[in-house]
Formats: structure tokens, C-alpha cells, sequence
């Protein structure tokens, strides 16, 4: 599904060059449920950058869903995002103008689906994670953790490869975090792919992998699969 | 992705802002409010002009002199065809303009004086324009009288005080038209209304022997020549020009204008107030265009982070691009629409109420409406382009 080689990402700070990722190297495998954590400043959100094809390495290699994306345009890694990835973020990212119901179609009006075929999908989905009855509802008029099921929701929208989420629970008080890592986990077990950023021990401890990140470098193979291809 | 979903879009932002995007389209709705009715004013004014200079006739030839001094007598200028002031000027009398009536190709003749004079009836007191005529001009100029009659070659020999009025100058001084009859005093003098025009005009007709002496008036400045028909016109046009020439030895003293000359001239002049009245007013839209520009940046300022979660779930460059450019061609094009209503409104009014001649064309109304939205292509292209090259994770971590 994922795999990374000899990643590199540096960034200015003035006149020093700091290596926030410095050569990593990650494997994960379709349907697998992994959690990359590390600490703030450990590199763990730009590697989630790069994952997600928001950003590119300096260095290294990507291969995503069996294409090579290294060297892939502004306009072909939108592509990527659009089709293939779903992004769950921490701020939750929906467009508090739209309604629940449109919130979840974004996605599949920048793929071209039709109306009728969007409306019918965003119902799907937002009934797959129980706000149905809500989906006339703006972002606002929603609690916490409503509003992270309708982005869960848009990531499923467009039935993508990969659930990319950002600290997902990391806005929620304990228990609808809790609700929503069971969501997460009933995902993985419907057959999804679903990578977790997190900083919270606790939580990547409920995944049944976790990628350690520190200083821009993954510290353990957490999993025999850490093989080069 | 369908445009359709994209004007949807665009809607939906300006509709999420209807005080702002309000604002925002009242320069372009101004804009183009002013070049419709401006334009309109401008062309119904040319129509009302020509149509006034075109109801005199074709045949007519009007004639002004400049007063001031010819400068030298030419050699071969005898003595007897002119009279010389102290001064040096020549001065044509009623008697050589009448005489071109002996020519041919000359039905009418009527030299003119006009001036301006205080006119009181009763307690009422206005300054009106004078015009002293000989019955000739009634011919000349096609007037058409409401009542009563003319001033008759008697009027002229005697310098009868007596008048014929225009509609809106009767109007005035006793309040309605049925004025015949009745006595005016114009700068003191009593005079008897002998007819009224037919038309709106406030002029006083009066004979020119008495207008000449009233007005202080000793050589004459203009004259009107009718031909005898519309065949004739360059021939009375020849012979007014040797008749002159003759007099005056220099043909910078004097300008002969044909009925087509002077449309031409009138045409000319409205034109140039027209396209002045349409510049001044395209200035308003372009200004207008300006502030849609401004709010856009603004707006895509704000909407940083929304263009962020567009780009992470799957939106193009040229999807934000397209996003903001509809947004602000949709702001301009409907001020332009709503700036077009208005402006036919108002123009209704300026023509019901005002009494107005406009005269709107679809033509201008065009233009106006494709020049907003040109206008909202041009300024709405930098704001765009510059959304559509946000960073996605630039954009999504702005806040």
C-alpha cells in the first residue's frame, strides 16, 4: 500500500537547515491499521504530509497503492488525494457554510460524480457512521464529536485506499475519542486501510501497529514487514 | 468537474455573504446604471435635436455674421454698395438681405435679431428670448401656429407692438394658452398677443423692425433664405455666397450653413457629449471592477484554509481557480444585470416624470452588461490565480 524509502524533508529555519524526516523508510500493507507516533517536533506531521501527497520529499522514494508518485505534478498528486485518500484531521476541516450532506459530496463533485449518484453515496456513508438523521445539519449546529463522524464520513465518501487521519480524537474529551477509535476500528475490520498520526501512547496503543518517530527518524521496526522492496 | 457545480459554488459563497457581495456589486451596479442612462440621455437629446433641425425643412440656409470688424475695404469695393461705420465695419441692411429675393433660386428671406428681455404680464415677470422676424420666417422654419396669427409685413412697417408667444412662455405668464388678445409688457413696452405657437418653446416673436430698435440692435447678424425648392438649395446657397462676398470682400466674416451642414454640426456635438457621458460613466465601472478585486483578495484571505481543505480532499488548481473567477465574473455580471434594471427605471422615470427624451438601445445596454462581466474576468483573475497557488498544507495550517 505504502512504501517509503530513504525519505527526506528539510526545511530552512534561517540560515540552518534542520532534516525534519531523515531517511525514513516505511512499509505498510493494504487493510492494515497503523499508528505513526512520536512526539511534537519529531517529523511525525510531515511525514503525515507526505503520506497524504500534501507535500513532497526532497529525497527518497514513494510508491502509493502500487504507483510510483515520487515525481508526480501539483495537479497529478490532487488526483491522488481526491481518488484515493481520505483525510480525517484533528481541526475536523469541514466548511462551516455547508451542510453535513454537502460537506460529504466535496469530495465526489471535484471527482465528477453526478447528483443523484452523490446524494445517494453521501447517505450511505453518512449512515455508516449513524448521522443520518443530522445531515441537513451545519458543521456548527453539530457537537465535537458529530462533526469528526461527518469528516469521517467525507474521508469514506469517495471509497478511497487510504484513511489518513490526523490526530483524530485529539479535539474530543475521552469518551467520544473512545467512540470514535471504535468507528475507526469497525473501518478496519470492514477491510479499510487506515493510517493514525498520533503523540498519545494511549491511543496508538489500540492500533495493532505503531510506526515510532523521533528526530525525523523511525526508531523501531514495529513489524517484520519493515522489509525493502 | 461540472461548471455547473461550479456557478452552484459561486452562488453559495456570495449568497453566504449577501451585505458584503452587495456592497461589493454597487460599483458595477452604478457603473452601469450611469452608462445606460447616461447614454440614453446622450442619444435622446442627438434624436430631439435632429428631429427639431429636420422639421425645419431641408431647404433652409442660415446665415451669421461676425460683428467684428472686416478689417480693410478690399480694392474694387465701391462706395455705394456699402455703408461704412466709423469704425470700419460693414453693415448689412434689411433692405440687402431682402433684395436676394429677386434671385431665383430664393423663395424666402427673413433677417433676424434676437436678444433677451424682461416680459411682465400682469404681476408676473420673466426673461424671455426674443426673436424679431419678418413673416417670411414663419415659412422658413415650417412654424405651425395653435392659434391667432402671424407677424404680417404691416407688423414690420409700422413696428407694431404686437407679439406672437410660444406655448410654454404663455404657459407661464397667464397660465394657460388661450392667450390671444391679451397684453404683455416686454421691458416696459405694452404689447398685443397676436398668436401662439405650436410648440413648447418660450420664445417672443416680435416684428424685426421693433425687436431691432428694442434689442439696440443696428446691423443685422443673421438672416434665414428658403429655396425655392429642394433642387435649388445649392443655387440660393451661390447666390447668398456672391451676394456676401460682395459685400464683405472676405469670406472669413460671414458662414452660410445648409440644413445638412448644420446636422452634421448638431450630430457631431452630441456625439462627443455622449461618448463623454459613456467615458465618464465606463470610469464608474472600472472603478467598480477595482473594488470587486479588493473584496476577492479579501475574501480569499479568509477563505484560506477553505481553499486548504478543497486542494487535501481532491481539488485542482484550476478547480480553485475556476472556484474564484466565477465567484467574481457572477458578482459583476448580476451588479451589471441589477445596474441595468435600475438604470431602465430610472430612465422611465426621467422620461414619465421629467419630461426627458431618452433613448435607450439595446446596443449600450449590451456592452454595459459585457464590459461588468469583462470587468469581473480581469479583476477577478489575480485573487484567483493567487488561490489556486496555495500550498495545501500552507493552507490548511493557516488560521
Amino acid at each position: 500500500m505504502i512504501v517509503m524509502q530513504g525519505i527526506r524533508k528539510e526545511y530552512r529555519m534561517g540560515d540552518n537547515i534542520v532534516a525534519a524526516l531523515d531517511g525514513v523508510d516505511i512499509h505498510i500493507r493494504p487493510h492494515e491499521f497503523v499508528s505513526i507516533i512520536g512526539p511534537s517536533g519529531s517529523g511525525k506531521s510531515t511525514l503525515m504530509n507526505i503520506i497524504g501527497c500534501l507535500d513532497t520529499a526532497d529525497e527518497g522514494v514513494y510508491r502509493f497503492d502500487g504507483l510510483d508518485i515520487t515525481d508526480y505534478t501539483e495537479n497529478e498528486l490532487a488526483t491522488i488525494r481526491g481518488r484515493k485518500i481520505g483525510f480525517v484531521f484533528q481541526q475536523f476541516n469541514l466548511l462551516p457554510k455547508l451542510t453535513a450532506q454537502e460537506n460529504v459530496e466535496l469530495p465526489l463533485i471535484y471527482q465528477g460524480m453526478s447528483a443523484s449518484k452523490r446524494h445517494k453515496r453521501s447517505r450511505e456513508v453518512l449512515e455508516r457512521v449513524g448521522l443520518l438523521e443530522r445531515m441537513h445539519h451545519k458543521p456548527t449546529e453539530l457537537s465535537g464529536g458529530q462533526q469528526q463522524r461527518v469528516a469521517i464520513a467525507r474521508a469514506l465518501a469517495g471509497d478511497p485506499s487510504l484513511i489518513l487521519a490526523d490526530e483524530p480524537t485529539g479535539n474530543l474529551d475521552s469518551r467520544t475519542g473512545a467512540d470514535v477509535m471504535q468507528l475507526f476500528h469497525e473501518l478496519h475490520e470492514a477491510g479499510n486501510t487506515i493510517v493514525l498520526i498520533t503523540h498519545d501512547a494511549q491511543i496508538a496503543a489500540q492500533t495493532p501497529r505503531a510506526i515510532h518517530i523521533h528526530d525525523g527518524k523511525v526508531l523501531e521496526p514495529a513489524h517484520e514487514s519493515e522489509v525493502i522492496i | 468537474m461540472n461548471p455547473v457545480e461550479t456557478v452552484k459554488m459561486a452562488f453559495k459563497a456570495i449568497w453566504a455573504n449577501k451585505i458584503r457581495s452587495f456592497l461589493t456589486m454597487l460599483g458595477v451596479i452604478i457603473g452601469v446604471m450611469s452608462v445606460t442612462v447616461l447614454m440614453a440621455i446622450g442619444q435622446g437629446t442627438t434624436a430631439s435635436v435632429t428631429d427639431s433641425i429636420a422639421a425645419m425643412g431641408t431647404n433652409m440656409l442660415s446665415v451669421t455674421i461676425q460683428t467684428r470688424r472686416t478689417g480693410f475695404g478690399g480694392p474694387g469695393m465701391s462706395r455705394s454698395t456699402r455703408s461704412t461705420s466709423a469704425k470700419g465695419t460693414v453693415s448689412l441692411t434689411a433692405e440687402d438681405v431682402l433684395a436676394l429675393k429677386d434671385d431665383a433660386s430664393i423663395q424666402y428671406v427673413s433677417p433676424t435679431v434676437s436678444g433677451s428681455l424682461t416680459v411682465k404680464a400682469g404681476s408676473t415677470n420673466t426673461n424671455a428670448s426674443i426673436m424679431g422676424v419678418y413673416p417670411d420666417y414663419a415659412s422658413i422654419v415650417n412654424t405651425e401656429l395653435a392659434s391667432g396669427r402671424y407677424i404680417i409685413d404691416a407688423d414690420v412697417e409700422n413696428r407694431s407692438a404686437v407679439c406672437v408667444v410660444g406655448a410654454e412662455l404663455a404657459e407661464e405668464l397667464f397660465g394657460n394658452t388661450n392667450v390671444v388678445d391679451n397684453t404683455l409688457h416686454v421691458d416696459g413696452r405694452k404689447f398685443r398677443i397676436v398668436g401662439v405657437l405650436d410648440d413648447s418653446s418660450s420664445t417672443l416673436v416680435m416684428p424685426f423692425t421693433l425687436a431691432q430698435r428694442m434689442l439696440e440692435s443696428t446691423s443685422i447678424t443673421s438672416f434665414y433664405v428658403s429655396a425655392a425648392d429642394a433642387s435649388s438649395v445649392d443655387a440660393a446657397q451661390t447666390a447668398v455666397e456672391r451676394f456676401l462676398y460682395k459685400k464683405y470682400q472676405d469670406d472669413s466674416t460671414y458662414s452660410i450653413m445648409n440644413q445638412e451642414e448644420m446636422l452634421e454640426a448638431m450630430e457631431e456635438t452630441t456625439s462627443t457629449l455622449s461618448m463623454m457621458l459613456g467615458g465618464i460613466a465606463g470610469i464608474s465601472l472600472l472603478v467598480g471592477g477595482i473594488g470587486i478585486m479588493n473584496i476577492m483578495l479579501v475574501s480569499v484571505t479568509e477563505r484560506t484554509r477553505e481553499i486548504g481543505i478543497r486542494k487535501a480532499i481532491g481539488a485542482k488548481r484550476r478547480n480553485i481557480l475556476l472556484q474564484f473567477l466565477v465567484e467574481s465574473v457572477v458578482l459583476s455580471g448580476m451588479g451589471g444585470v441589477l445596474g441595468l434594471v435600475l438604470g431602465y427605471g430610472l430612465m422611465h422615470v426621467l422620461e414619465a416624470y421629467m419630461g426627458m427624451q431618452v433613448a435607450a438601445s439595446a446596443g449600450v445596454a449590451q456592452l454595459a452588461l459585457g464590459f461588468s462581466m469583462f470587468v469581473g474576468v480581469v479583476f477577478g483573475l489575480y485573487p484567483a490565480n493567487k488561490a489556486s497557488k496555495l500550498k495545501p498544507i500552507d493552507a490548511l495550517h493557516y488560521s
